[in-house]
């Protein structure tokens, strides 16, 4: 087997690309799937781990984030819409007013 | 170079290029399929590290459901493209210093710390029961009872929320 840190510099990496790109991108939907990509290494990491410990508490963590992220796309997508709906715009530059 | 390594390189490499096409596409659909391209590399990961059940949830939750209803807002919205607008010309090149930052904090942090403190042990081999369904469901169900009750009104919430927040308002 190859060693573990591979798979967690893997982890760091893809980690680190998912928050570039909530900083870079100006696209709600874009950021939203940056934030997917964030939690999908965190994920990794949590498998590797619990492979490497021979604990199954890991690989449950990691069901339970994916029950998170589930719920959180269905609000956050709903938002998305409902923003959508007034200022006809998805770019979160033209979101500065709270009144709208 | 052994078999797995060589698998676990292609595999690396095809998720990077994927998340850094999904970064920087223009177009929020191709940014929604390569995204899916690279949970399905993160599947195969699963795979590979003993986590079978897992694979199979990642491949129909996130692959599936979830992206699917990414594509489904991207194409009820017509936000397929977005036109640039520039407003602060220095963001980018800092954003990329401080991501530079983070992984290199990460790294740190994560490598070479743990490896001084023997944190990091070796892939020992593992029973073949090690991640199936059955296994994970006696975890699941007697020690994390709570939290998987827990996230049953999670996921209630959700839906509410969801609901309400795209009901239209009529008046």
């Amino acid at each position: 087997m190859i060693p573990v840190a591979y798979y967690i510099t893997l982890s760091a990496v893809l980690f680190t690309m998912g928050a570039l790109g909530v900083l870079i991108r100006r696209n709600a939907i874009i950021i939203f799937m940056s934030v997917e990509l964030m939690l999908n290494a965190a994920n990794l990491a949590f498998v590797a781990f619990a492979h490497a410990y021979e604990s199954l508490s890991g690989q449950v963590l990691v069901f339970f984030v994916m029950t998170v992220a589930a719920a959180e796309v269905a609000v956050g997508l709903a938002l998305i819409v409902a923003i959508f709906r007034t200022k006809h715009s998805i770019d979160v530059d033209q979101m500065n007013r709270l009144q709208g | 170079m052994s078999t797995d390594l060589f698998l676990f390189l292609t595999l690396a490499m095809i998720a990077v290029v994927s998340a850094g096409a999904m970064l920087f596409s223009t177009n929020a659909i191709y940014a929604a399929l390569y995204l899916i391209v690279n949970f399905c590399t993160i599947a195969v990961f699963y795979l590979l590290l003993g986590a079978p059940f897992l694979a199979m949830v990642q491949i129909t939750v996130y692959a599936g459901a979830i992206m699917v209803l990414f594509l489904f807002v991207i194409m009820l919205l017509g936000a397929e493209r977005l036109r640039r607008s520039r407003t602060l010309w220095w963001q980018q090149p800092l954003a990329i210093a401080l991501g530079l930052l983070l992984f290199v904090e990460a790294a740190y942090a994560l490598l070479f710390r743990s490896e001084q403190n023997n944190l990091l042990p070796p892939f020992s081999s593992i029973s073949p029961s090690y991640g199936n369904p059955r296994a994970i469901g006696e975890l699941l169900f007697n020690q994390y009872l709570l939290p998987f009750e827990m996230t049953s009104f999670l996921l209630l919430i959700a839906i509410i929320g969801a609901i309400v927040l795209t009901k239209s308002e009529k008046r």
